[in-house]
């Protein structure tokens, strides 16, 4: 009896060939290198940038908090906004999200109704808030709008989600007591999802708050605006100002948000 | 003959619960009425919207098909900086989502740091980040790459250390006592461990990012959203409605590789 | 040999786990630990391979003193000692191949190990070993992919192709049924024997235990009240170190004290 060749072994390739792994991987490396030539780096961009990173810096330090009416006028503005939009966003948003529950309603609606969430979810707030500027002029009006709009991809669809996967049995006892399908919402649906609803109220409130941020910059009220003017006319220290309160209401709304949402849970 | 008894009351709420909420209904719906009334409203604008909408919906559609040529360019830069600016995100991600960690941040400092970080991060829009760094590197793609970059090491590191989190610390343990070292014990009981989930972060923010540049160049950093914003300044409204129906194929299409890629890794 | 003097150990929680527990294993016999639960039966097994630090007290394996050692020497004396645990702790999204070959990992480079490029040696010591454990085939399956029993056999293989001087197993079989477990327990008694090397066992279920012990080590609230053959361990000693409660438990399982 021959001794055996010591044995091999090779960790099975989790792309199924052992080739292919290499392969994707390389196409994965050659693909961002490509990208980054593509953006014509070069050192002396990269120097220039610095140079002017320090300059900007030094224009920007200590932030001003000299106009500080205007800041406010802006940062409110936004709050007024993100909470208005959410109010319609959620008496909107809670027909839509019925509409779009495959367990309540029958297949037609229920393509409709997502339907409309997706075309919601799809265009970045921006583009929506371009469009409504354009419909109803510069402000606030417009970006409260736009951010109810955007409320029918987030809260609708997060709340769709929910009422399917609600219990069934509960559905089938209040049918069985003849029920119309508006009562078996109201008796059946409604108490097993409105812990939900409220939570997801909350977020969604802190999310247009920091949406409510950035809308301004094509016109649609709030501090965006403002930052985008500071940034625009070179004020670089009022700018940081803004940053930094923007940064703080954002930092209490998600704080807020949370502690809110733990209480209802 | 005995009389029936007075037919009993039935109440949901208590006389002073209802009180409370019909209190707390009339506030929130003065609230409401407060701020619309400062929101400003100029009526002869809104009742002048859905002819704007329609005036607007008609120039734009049928859209500028033969347009089509000179979005090529600005689609690939748009998925580019998404695709670029989440590598260069991950790969700083993952030190930080370590750092961020309880179970693997070597103190409470470095703890801290790693927060600080995710919160800096995180609290600033992709399009102000985009502002600033068309500040520092001039308007174009780089300065989209970066903000996207910026902006997702907070949401990526933050989601990372949630998955680091989560492991079993038996399976490290077990590791260690073979005598491994840190960076063996890494590579054998933490990486496998947390490495689907990571995987799934990455990709679920890829989809993001795309659907963020999309509207970066309307600042001025590149991709779709600066050709969107020439044909919205020239009045280009048939290429507008074109842009538009770019950027939603874009985005449903990035959502469905997303979700495709996200079942098959976990 | 293994020898443990005074090994003490208060959690920061305020449990004192260890109260200065003595004991040597000479020669290659299986001791086996048993004890009512937070006996701190894990953590003395723990505190021999450190990774739980003792407050005080040494541990020494073959004439290295353990409690001295940091950093790298603390990592190559744990290459000396196969540990087994009670829920298996594979890595369960490697495959068993990988897991097994973990039990290599103090002796090859970082590198190494990232690119899954074991020694020859280790890798014939690693096929090896799954054959004696009876999992012959089964390298390229996913560790989530067996059952318990299969698992605890891929945890055997990992101890023994670390070629440990001594195994410390913290109760190899409560995850187990009671078959699987009464396999699983002849298999490390029985490859420890053959390779000669002792095993420190901890053990809830003194039926097993007596089966397949020859000395037993009890312990009491940190304390070591018993250490002797098992032939001696009669009811009053099992009264010393369970209180009462044992008596009922052994009635149940149907094995009177031996
Ligand atoms: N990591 C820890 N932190 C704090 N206290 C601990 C820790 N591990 C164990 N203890 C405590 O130390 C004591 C001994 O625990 P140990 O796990 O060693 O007992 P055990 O005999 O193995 O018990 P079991 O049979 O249930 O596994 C217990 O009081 C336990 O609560
Ligand atoms: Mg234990």
């Amino acid at each position: 009896m021959t001794a055996t060749a010591a044995r091999t072994w090779r960790p099975p390739s989790p792309w199924g060939r052992p080739w292919v792994g290499p392969v994707v991987w390389t196409a994965i490396i050659a693909f961002l290198v490509w990208n980054v030539a593509s953006l014509q780096v070069d050192p002396a961009r990269i120097a220039r940038g610095f140079s002017r990173f320090g300059t900007v810096a030094a224009k920007a330090f200590p932030p001003s908090f000299e106009r500080f009416g205007i800041l406010a006028t802006g940062v409110w503005e936004s709050i007024e906004m993100a909470t208005l939009s959410t109010l319609f966003g959620v008496l909107l948003g809670i027909p839509v999200a019925v509409l779009a529950a495959r367990n309540v309603v029958p297949l037609p609606v229920y393509a409709g109704g997502r339907l409309v969430i997706t075309l919601a979810r799809t265009f970045h707030e921006l583009i929506v808030a371009i469009i409504f500027v354009k419909a109803v002029g510069f402000g606030p009006l417009a970006g409260t709008l736009t951010l109810t709009l955007n409320s029918l991809g987030f809260f609708s669809k997060l709340l769709a989600e929910q009422i399917e996967t609600i219990d069934r049995g509960q559905i089938e006892a209040i049918r069985a007591t003849g029920a119309s399908r508006a009562k078996v919402l109201i008796y059946g649906v409604l108490p097993q999802v409105l812990p939900r609803i409220v939570g997801l109220t909350i977020y969604q409130w802190d999310i247009h708050l920091r949406q409510s941020t950035i809308i301004g910059i094509v016109g649609a009220g709030g501090i965006g605006a403002t930052l985008y003017n500071a940034f625009a006319r070179y004020d670089y220290d009022f700018a940081l100002a803004i940053l930094l309160v923007i940064v703080a209401i954002v930092l209490v709304g998600e704080a807020v948000s949370a502690i809110a949402r733990k209480r209802v849970q | 003959m005995s009389t029936a008894p007075p037919p009993r009351a039935w109440r949901r709420y208590t006389p002073a619960q209802t009180v409370i909420h019909t209190a707390a209904r009339v506030a929130l719906a003065a609230i409401t009425i407060w701020m619309l009334a400062r929101l400003g409203v100029t009526w002869e604008y809104v009742a002048d919207a859905p002819s704007q909408v329609a005036d607007l919906l008609g120039r734009m559609f049928p859209p500028e098909w033969s347009f089509i040529g000179a979005l090529v360019d600005p689609l690939v830069q748009t998925i580019n900086i998404a695709t670029l600016g989440t590598a260069i995100a991950v790969v700083l991600a993952i030190p930080i989502a370590f750092l961020a960690a309880r179970n693997t941040t070597p103190n409470r400092a470095t703890y801290g740091l790693g927060r600080l970080v995710m919160v800096v991060s995180r609290s600033v829009d992709t399009l102000i980040w985009a502002l600033i760094f068309i500040i520092v590197v001039g308007p174009g793609s780089l300065a989209g790459v970066l903000a996207v970059a910026v902006r997702s090491i907070g949401f990526v590191s933050k989601l990372f250390a949630e998955g680091i989190e989560e492991i079993d610390a038996g399976q490290v343990e077990a590791v260690a006592a073979t005598g491994a070292s840190r960076g063996q014990t890494l590579l054998y009981a933490i990486v496998p461990q947390v490495r689907p989930v990571f995987t799934g972060v990455c990709i679920y923010r890829w989809d993001i990012n795309v659907r963020e540049s999309t509207v970066l160049g309307i600042v001025g950093a590149g991709g779709l959203g600066f050709a969107l914003n020439e044909a919205i300044l020239g009045l280009e409204w048939s290429r507008v409605g074109l842009i538009l129906v770019v950027v939603l194929g874009v985005v449903v299409i990035s959502e469905a590789v997303s979700a495709f890629l996200r079942k098959r890794v976990t | 040999m293994l020898e443990v003097s005074g090994l003490d150990k208060r959690y920061p929680t305020g449990d004192h786990a260890l109260r200065s527990v003595s004991f040597t294993i000479d020669g290659a016999d299986a001791v086996f630990v048993i004890g009512p639960s937070g006996a701190g039966k894990s953590t003395l097994l723990r505190c021999v391979n450190r990774l739980v630090e003792p407050d005080r007290g040494t541990v020494r394996l073959d004439d290295l003193d353990i409690t001295a050692l940091a950093g790298k020497a603390l990592r190559d004396a744990r290459r000396r000692m196969g540990m087994i645990f009670q829920e298996f702790n594979l890595v369960e999204r490697l495959t068993v191949m990988e897991n097994v070959l973990s039990g290599r990992l103090g002796y090859v480079s970082l590198w190494q190990a990232w690119r899954r490029r074991f020694p020859p040696d280790d890798i014939e010591a690693a096929f090896v070993t799954l054959r004696r454990v009876g999992l012959e085939g089964f390298e390229n399956k996913r560790a989530d992919e067996l059952s318990g029993g299969q698992r605890q056999r891929v945890g055997i293989a990992r101890a023994l192709v670390q070629r440990p001087r001594i195994l410390l197993v913290d109760e190899p079989t409560s995850s187990l049924d009671p078959r699987t477990s009464e396999a699983v327990m002849a298999l490390i008694v029985g490859l420890a024997a053959e390779d000669d090397i002792p095993a420190l066992v901890n053990i809830h279920d003194v039926p097993l235990a007596r089966a397949f012990a020859r000395r037993i080590i009890g312990l009491r609230d940190g304390l070591v009240v018993y250490d002797g053959p098992v032939a001696q361990a009669d009811a009053a000693v099992l009264e010393r170190i369970y209180g009462g409660a044992i008596l009922a438990e052994t009635e149940r399982s149907g094995s009177g004290p031996l």
